[in-house]
């Protein structure tokens, strides 16, 4: 079944939707978006360090995610600018030395539009083990470390007040980011991994009652915009990445639609009952 | 008050000659208090002088940059922070906030939304609630549990006057049944809760501290306030010896100014247990746990004792 390379892509695709959506949950409500996106950025300096040392692809975007995010940190608790100024900076900066480091490499020949948008239709049957294999790590890191990951993102001291480890669960958090870019990379792109993230994790929150109910309904959400994203992509012939995205913006502009769940409501005991 | 603490219970916090400091700026110092089982310990001060952060230290959140701070071994904290946005983004019920850092029995959760008067709103989201109810359900959180240990920064803010009263009895009704310690911070100068045991006036060190005065012991008071409100509230008398100047240096009595205050930097003379009016004059009943790191010199037996500056 695996060997069709369309199929392959779609398994690829929904195995990354189901990772994204609770980790995208965490990047909506600690508002980290433009965070996540600097950390995508990155990605492409990773891909010209590891093609310069000859090194594993998906490590060093990985490290060298990791590494920024640590950075933003630092930068952070040192408090000279503003965040988005900071991220503003080693966002663009990250992705600029990137392509210049790429362009100095004339010996290799590199899909830089493939890096940057993705090209999912090329995934080979080991991309689908690693999306899977790497997927079903990081989820079952989120469940494990579910309780500090909410309480620390509802309020990191009262979280600490309380035994739990904020400051573990955002480190943990960060990694976890860094390995999902890692994976994505291929899949949708450097500049769309993080629409990937946030858009169903927006599209869910109308429908969801619970941080739970709302981590299930993205990956759901997501799934549902890769499977719509390739077979239009197949129908039109658009390129796939892109396409994904705009899939996925449709189900966020078809939920906008909708009639909230809640948001309007005071008591949502009241008469509220069905599905979620 | 039957849960005074007695000799032989050890505090469940003690922080002795306490400071923090943030970019090289000491936001409090020389903090000294312990609180024990049963105990209730308001600290009230200005803005900015330092009682969130004092609370903080207290319960580990901010580390120390001097001094101690001993908490029991295991120690179990329900904490109300002074601050906290929940944001639209994340679908929060009451009932779901319960659960946020321990997990809970269904029994357990109904019991501490009922003591708080919200379990009509147990599946109402967070975001939707009125200032005084969600104060209630972050009470009800902390309470649910089962802490040694109630840290409240400033739990009646955003609520109305006999919605406070409640607040304060609720209080007093947990603090009674469970014998937690509790250490309430109150944005008011003058008036805390009557069943405090110790008020430590704070700006940037400890001001004054003592007890408070029973309002229901003053007719004027009583009138004007109720007398629900005389049985739950008092007034507290500060007694400093200092003034703070608008640079944030302290004068003290003697006439010279300094960078900070401190019990013991030869500032504070030295007052009689016979009363005399001197330039400090800490009063409080003292005991083991009292924690006010002064040297106490022979107090009077069964009267408050007057704390000698060491």
């Amino acid at each position: 079944m695996l060997d069709d390379f369309f199929v392959r892509a779609l398994v690829a695709g929904v195995g990354l939707a189901i990772t994204a959506g609770p980790l995208g949950c965490f990047v909506v409500w600690r508002r980290m978006a433009y965070f996540g996106d600097t950390m995508a950025h990155s990605a492409l300096l990773g891909v010209a360090l590891s093609l310069l040392m000859d090194f594993n692809l998906l490590i060093s975007v990985f490290l060298v995610a990791a590494a920024v995010s640590l950075l933003m940190l630092l930068l952070q608790k040192r408090g000279t600018l503003s965040t988005d100024a900071l991220l503003g900076i080693l966002s663009h900066a990250t992705l600029a030395i990137g392509l210049v480091l790429v362009s100095f490499m004339t010996w290799v020949r590199i899909d830089l539009v493939g890096f940057l948008f993705g090209d999912i239709l090329a995934v080979t049957r080991a991309d689908v083990d690693l999306v899977w294999g790497g997927g079903i790590l990081v989820l079952f890191a989120i469940v494990w470390m579910w309780r500090p990951l909410i309480a620390s993102t509802v309020n990191p001291e009262l979280a600490e007040a309380e035994g739990l480890q904020p400051e573990r669960a955002r480190l943990a958090f960060m990694l976890l980011m860094a390995l999902v870019i890692a994976i994505a990379m291929k899949i949708v792109g450097i500049l769309l991994i993080t629409s990937l993230l946030i858009i169903p994790a927006a599209t869910a929150r109308r429908f969801s009652t619970s941080p739970e109910i709302m981590a299930v309904l993205a990956s759901v959400i997501g799934a549902l915009a890769v499977v719509g994203g390739l077979f239009g992509s197949l129908k039109f012939d658009t390129p796939s990445g892109p396409s994904i995205v705009v899939a996925a913006l449709g189900l966020f502009v078809l939920s906008l639609l909708t009639k909230p769940r809640t948001g309007t409501t005071q008591q949502p005991a009241m008469g509220q009952g069905g599905q979620a | 008050m039957l849960q005074t603490p007695t000799k032989t219970v050890p505090p469940l916090v003690s922080l002795g000659g306490v400071g923090v400091r943030r970019q090289g700026r000491w936001l409090v110092r020389g903090v000294e208090f312990s609180i024990a089982p049963g105990e209730i310990v308001t600290l009230i001060g200005p803005n900015g002088s330092g009682k969130s952060t004092t609370a903080k230290a207290a319960i580990g959140v901010l580390k120390a940059d001097e001094g101690r701070v001993e908490r029991k071994a295991g120690l179990k904290v329900g904490y109300v922070p002074q601050k906290l946005a929940i944001d639209w983004t994340m679908p929060l019920t009451v009932d779901r906030l319960m659960t946020l850092t321990s997990p809970l029995k269904g029994a357990e959760i109904d019991a501490a939304l009922s003591a708080t008067g919200i379990r009509h709103l147990a599946r109402a989201e967070v975001q939707h609630l009125s200032g005084g109810e969600f104060q209630r359900a972050l009470l009800a959180r902390a309470i649910a549990r089962k802490p040694d240990l109630l840290v409240l920064d400033e739990p009646v803010q955003g609520v109305d006057f006999s919605g406070e009263i409640a607040l304060y009895d609720l209080i007093k009704t947990i603090r009674n049944t469970t014998g937690c310690g509790i250490l309430l911070i109150s944005h008011d100068l003058h008036v805390v809760m009557a069943e405090t045991d110790t008020v430590i006036c704070l700006n940037g060190h400890v001001c004054c501290r003592g007890t408070p005065e029973a309002v229901s012991q003053s007719p004027e008071y009583l009138r004007l306030f109720g007398a629900r409100a005389g049985q739950t509230l008092a007034f507290y008398n500060h007694d400093h010896d200092h003034t703070h100047l608008p640079d944030g240096r302290v004068q003290h009595a003697d006439g010279s100014i300094t960078d900070d205050c401190r019990p013991g930097d030869g500032h504070h003379t030295q007052v009689l247990p016979s009363g005399k009016a001197g330039p400090m004059r800490i009063v409080h009943t003292h005991g083991p746990n009292c924690g006010c790191g002064l040297d106490h010199g022979p107090a009077p037996a069964g009267q408050a004792g007057e704390a000698r500056d060491a």
